[in-house]
């Protein structure tokens, strides 16, 4: 009888090895551990053996049925990997296919620059003002140290629409407006971004219509050295660690000392080239000490407050930092244009 | 203003070269826009002496000269103009020379005749025309008979010389002549100035009995003195005075006219030289004009004055139109003999008044306009007669004859060195800072820290502490200014809830697939009026003086101009667009424009062609109705409003008027979003566009819950479909409303999944399906409640609309 089992053994690990799939092997498992397979039908013959033997061939019967169960398990999982494979095998893509695009558009690059800018001041402590478009001449000019009369503000130079009333020339009233605001208490720590308009002919460097970024800072104890320190925070974060900056005296009516700041050429780093006209410098921004005048006017105290203000035009900032040759682009939106400043 | 640097050289000490010397100045407040080299690349041009000048054979227009050029050496060379001649000194290339342009000199055959070299005119020296005496304007420059055969001729022409162009911002005017600079500069390098000499010898005539002055308001012209130069012999100015005109970028006319206005150019007084003779009677009175009165200018124009402008007259009549042009009558002419020469100061309201009117501006009128130094007025007088004097052969007769006061009292400022310490961040000491104001050629008193500074006459911009102190700091260097950080106490920055929401609304539409355009808020008088839903209660602002039609209007509406960046594009062949814009439009509603306009920030989108697509996939979508309220509903959950927007038809001015939703928040109207009138489409040449606009303000100014979070569902939802049988013209809308309303509290979730329009349907009728979700956050729902909650919406559905359910 173990002879039997043995070689039921042999001939069903025979069979689970010719198996090609689980199919096969399901036969093979039926054939041979079925309930009416030979093993079971070896078993069913027990009755007729000794006592001594009866154990012995019982325990034998259940290894050989373990056997084949394990060879049969093992078969199993290598069936279903080959399986496997083949399904993935014929699921294969031509990854080098394009993606679906995702629907994505971008900010203007005006736009971009500006908040840039606005981020780095307000992570120093600052906050956005922000005032009407259509102003007073009294907040365009008188406010602002520039009376009825005074050269600079010739009708020709700006959009009036009744005698007081004009399309603001500078973002500058805002400082006035907010100034105002805080009675004569300080501090004010402000940038006013916006659109101001001129009368100028529209050409490669002239826009009737362009931004301004104005900053304020009006406190006790506000000195020029710390213009010198926001200015060149400023400097470096939009142009680069690397960049100098320089300060020249310069005039504005709204503020005593003026100054205007150049940073060290960022294409040459100060050797000379197309852009800094071999000098070197690039101006980028006006500044200045508010004016005595301008902060009496706003109900502050100039014996006892001191501020500084800076002003600069967006659109000469992303031309220099892009390259970009001609302020027209900015307001002709081509859209080959507008795609060209994706944000990260 | 330009500025030659061999002239200042005159003035003050200069030992560096003038780029170093316009660096210095850049620094320290006057920018130098550009240093100018006159010899433009120049060199191998000598001084000849045309020895001999005869017809060439063979041209017309050529004659050959024989020319000394120096140490015995006789060049033949051809010259084509036509005044050159016999006997003059003239500016000659020789062969292997250069001109401007890197342009070489050759030995040459002209029509068969040698030529060593090219006698030279100033243009061919690179001199501008419009400079260039009129008499050489058209040939070759004739030198002074005293100059050197074979000598630099660049050295006579001044042409080594280099220019200076300051670009002064309005407080310097006192840097728009050669002393003003030479002040400054003296500061820079610590130098003294030379004065030029204004001295001549008076002949025993007096000034008085040829001439008398009178002045109607002293106001309008607070001095004018009159000199009488006698005897001069009117010819072109020495060499070395028209160099320096040209250099400045005037072109020089004759001696008399030519010494005016070198010493305009030299104190910055404007100066002006009548005929005497001609004068027409022996007294001037200067007044207003009459409204109307005529005079003709030295330009042969005849000028219509108003009673705005000041006029130099003879007793009778204008002469001159004070400050800006002299009348032709009393011209300086060849055969002039006696001068009287004018030296005024005009005020800065009446010369800009005449200037603007006349469309005149003169080297004269800006400084006048700008303001010149009072008190130099008389020595500028005496500079020029001394000048007459030498130059022109005339005598000086004895005096000026003035009416007004020549000079004015200077005034004092006071300056504090521990306040210019604190404004600057610097510790400059009392020491120092008395160094800086005695470069500066300020007087001053100093007492324990505080200056009191005399404002000297030529700096009228100094009147308080503040310019000072910036005059000081200046001079002192603002690169030695150190650099600090601001003292006052940490305060946070950040954005406000409107700003911070504004980014929002632009981050979630680039993030929806739409690029920002910035569009210009000024266009047409028509367009200013599109697409507005503001009522008729509005005015249209035109600017008083616009540059073009195109530009003259604010807009109430963004579309117009987005409409105008479809175009454009579409012109390029670029027909896929979405693009928006955040930005203000600007509403009135006076008649009048008294108080300033009602301002808001729009923001606005328009789309068309393709929207979605995947090409290999065969995937391809134009943008419809509901790609733009996709947009819009996305961009209101975002802004936590979803549930008190509403989406109704209506009409708008331009739109199609079945496919336009207006937007309402809290049942107020907002915005609106649809399809652009086919109508206008054509007229723009447009395919299907779509469009949005929303006033951004009230979105971002609508007051919203703070949000809190909701507990996650812990209990199953039951969700039953619907389809319903409906009126064709019933909005979809209307259901949600009333499936919303009669679901009650545990209906959390209703979704369209499905429209029926077709033929199965009975005429008129339409099939909407929905899926309706219920929970309970606390608990299971039980059968029963879900199915009373269902039938209370298939009820109210019923009755409203007479809803069936489709069988």
């Amino acid at each position: 009888m173990k002879d039997r089992l043995e070689a039921l053994k042999v001939e069903a690990i025979g069979k689970i090895n010719e198996s090609q799939d689980l199919k096969d092997l399901q036969a093979v498992k039926v054939a041979y551990l079925g309930k009416k397979g030979p093993i079971t039908e070896v078993l069913k013959g027990m009755g007729k053996l000794s006592a001594e033997e009866r154990p012995v061939i019982g325990a034998y019967a259940n290894e050989v049925r373990d056997s084949i169960q394990q060879e049969l398990d093992n078969k199993q999982v290598e069936l279903e990997n080959a399986a496997i494979s083949e399904k993935l095998a014929k699921e294969t893509l031509d990854v080098s296919l394009p993606g679906r695009p995702v629907k994505k558009g971008n900010s203007h690059p005006l736009t971009a620059v500006v908040t840039e800018i606005e981020d780095l001041f307000l992570s120093m402590g600052f906050t956005i003002a922000e005032g009407p478009e259509v102003e007073t001449d009294y907040y365009n000019f008188e406010a602002l140290n520039l009376p009825k009369g005074h050269p600079a503000r010739d009708m020709q130079d700006s959009f009036f629409i009744t005698e007081d009333i004009l399309l603001r020339t500078q973002t500058s009233p805002v400082q006035a407006r907010t100034m105002e605001k805080h009675e004569g208490q300080g501090p004010v720590k402000i940038i006013s971004p916006g659109k101001v308009y001129r009368r100028d002919n529209d050409d490669a460097t002239h826009s009737h219509q362009f931004m301004q970024i104005e900053g304020l800072v009006v406190d006790q104890n506000v000195r020029l050295s710390d213009l010198k320190g926001v200015l060149e925070t400023f400097a470096k974060k939009m142009f680069g660690e690397d960049r100098k900056i320089r300060l020249r005296p310069s005039f504005f009516p709204f503020t005593e000392p003026s100054v205007e700041m150049d940073i060290s050429c960022f294409k040459c780093s100060g050797k000379g080239c197309s852009i800094c006209k071999q000098t070197g410098w690039i101006e980028i921004l006006g500044a200045g000490m508010v004016h005595p005048n301008v902060l009496e006017m706003a109900g502050f105290d100039s014996k006892k407050y001191t501020g500084f203000a800076f002003g600069m035009g967006p659109e000469r900032i992303a031309m220099l930092k892009y390259g970009i040759d001609d302020i027209r682009h900015f307001y002709a939106n081509d859209i080959r244009f507008l795609k060209q400043f994706k944000k990260a | 203003m330009l500025i030659s640097y061999n002239w200042l050289k005159e003035y003050v000490n200069i030992e560096i070269s003038p780029s170093e010397l316009a660096d210095k100045i850049t620094k320290s407040g006057i920018e130098v826009e550009m240093v100018e080299s006159l010899n433009k690349g120049i060199s191998g041009v000598v001084v000849g002496y045309v020895q001999e000048c005869i017809q060439h054979p063979n041209a017309d227009k050529l004659r050959v000269c024989k020319v000394d050029i120096g140490q015995g050496e006789v060049s033949q060379i051809v010259c084509g103009a036509p005044n050159v001649a016999q006997g003059q000194k003239v500016a000659v290339a020789v062969p292997g020379a250069v001109l401007p342009g890197n342009f070489k000199i050759k030995k040459a055959k002209l029509r068969g005749e040698e030529s060593h070299g090219m006698i030279c005119s100033l243009q061919e020296l690179g001199v501008d025309t419009k400079l260039v005496l009129k008499e050489y304007a058209t040939g070759i420059f004739v030198m002074p008979s005293d100059a050197e055969p074979g000598s630099d001729a660049l050295e006579y022409l001044n042409l080594n010389d280099h220019v200076l162009e300051l670009g002064l911002t309005p407080n310097r005017a006192d840097c728009l002549n050669v002393l003003g600079v030479a002040y400054e500069v003296a500061a820079i390098l610590e130098q003294d100035v030379k004065l030029p000499d204004t001295s001549y010898t008076a002949s025993e005539e007096k000034a008085e009995d040829f001439i008398s002055v009178n002045i109607e308001s002293l106001e309008d012209n607070p001095y004018y003195g009159a000199m009488i130069i006698r005897d001069v012999k009117i010819g072109p100015s020495p060499l070395w005075m028209q160099n320096r005109l040209m250099a400045s970028g005037i072109r020089p006319i004759n001696n008399i006219v030519d010494i005016t206005n070198y010493v305009l150019l030299e104190y910055g007084q404007p100066l002006h030289a009548f005929d005497y003779n001609r004068l027409g009677s022996k007294e001037i009175v200067v007044r207003r004009a009459a409204e109307g009165e005529h005079i003709q200018t030295l330009d042969d124009q005849d000028r219509t004055l108003k009673d705005t402008h000041l006029v130099i007259t003879n007793g009778k009549e204008p002469i001159a139109v004070a400050g800006v042009m002299g009348g032709a009558t009393s011209e300086v002419q060849p055969d002039t003999t006696n001068v009287l020469l004018e030296a005024a100061y005009f005020a800065s309201g009446r010369v800009r008044a005449a200037s603007k009117d006349l469309g005149l501006r003169s080297e004269a009128s800006s400084r006048y306009e700008k303001g010149i130094d009072r008190n130099r007025v008389y020595a500028a007088a005496k500079r020029a007669a001394a000048l007459m004097a030498e130059i022109a052969g005339g005598r000086v007769a004895e005096g000026i004859v003035e009416a007004g006061k020549r000079e004015v009292n200077t005034y004092t400022v006071n300056m504090d060195v521990s306040r210019m310490n604190g404004l600057l961040g610097t510790s400059i000491t009392s020491e120092q800072t008395a160094a800086i104001f005695d470069r500066l050629g300020f007087s001053y008193k100093e007492s324990d820290g505080i200056f009191e500074v005399v404002v000297p006459s030529r700096r009228p911009d100094i009147t308080i502490e503040a310019d000072l102190i910036e005059e000081a700091g200046r001079i002192y260097g603002y690169d030695r200014i150190p650099t600090t950080y601001l003292l006052s106490e940490a305060r946070p920055g950040g954005l406000t809830e409107s700003q911070a929401k504004r980014r929002g609304i632009r981050n979630y539409l680039e993030g929806a697939g739409l690029y920002q355009a910035v569009t210009y808020a000024l266009t047409t008088p028509e367009k200013s009026t599109h697409f507005s839903y503001n009522g008729d209660a509005v005015y249209p602002i035109s600017v008083a003086h616009p540059m073009s039609e195109e530009r003259s209007t604010l807009r109430m509406s963004l579309l117009p101009q987005l409409l105008e960046v479809l175009q454009y594009n579409r012109n390029r062949s670029m027909e896929d667009l979405a693009v928006y814009e955040m930005g203000s439009v600007f509403i009135n509603r006076q008649e009048v424009l008294n108080d300033l306009p009602e301002e808001y920030v729009f923001v606005s989108g328009a789309v068309t062609g393709v929207f979605n697509e995947h090409l290999w996939q065969g995937e391809r979508k134009t943008v419809d109705f509901f790609v733009l309220k996709g947009i819009l509903e996305g961009l209101m959950s975002e802004l936590n409003l979803s549930e008190r927007i509403t989406y109704e038809s209506g009409a708008i001015e331009n739109m199609h008027p079945g496919r336009t939703a207006i937007v309402k928040l809290d049942g107020i109207p907002v915005g609106f979003v649809g399809q652009l009138h086919p109508a206008l489409q054509k007229d723009l040449d447009l395919k299907d566009s779509y469009v949005f606009e929303l006033n951004a303000t009230s979105l971002v100014e609508a007051e919203t819950e703070q949000m809190v979070y909701q507990a996650l569902p812990r209990y199953p939802s039951i969700t039953r479909d619907i389809a319903l049988v409906v009126d064709q013209e019933l909005p979809a809308g209307d259901l949600f409303t009333v499936i919303q309303a009669a679901g009650g509290e545990l209906l959390k979730e209703v979704n369209l999944f499905d429209l029926y329009e077709g033929e199965k349907m009975e005429e008129g009728k339409k099939s909407l399906a929905f899926s309706l979700k219920y929970f309970d956050p606390e608990r299971t729902l039980t059968d029963e409640e879900v199915v009373t909650a269902h039938n209370r919406v298939l009820k109210s559905l019923e009755e409203h609309f007479g809803a069936q359910l489709r069988k």
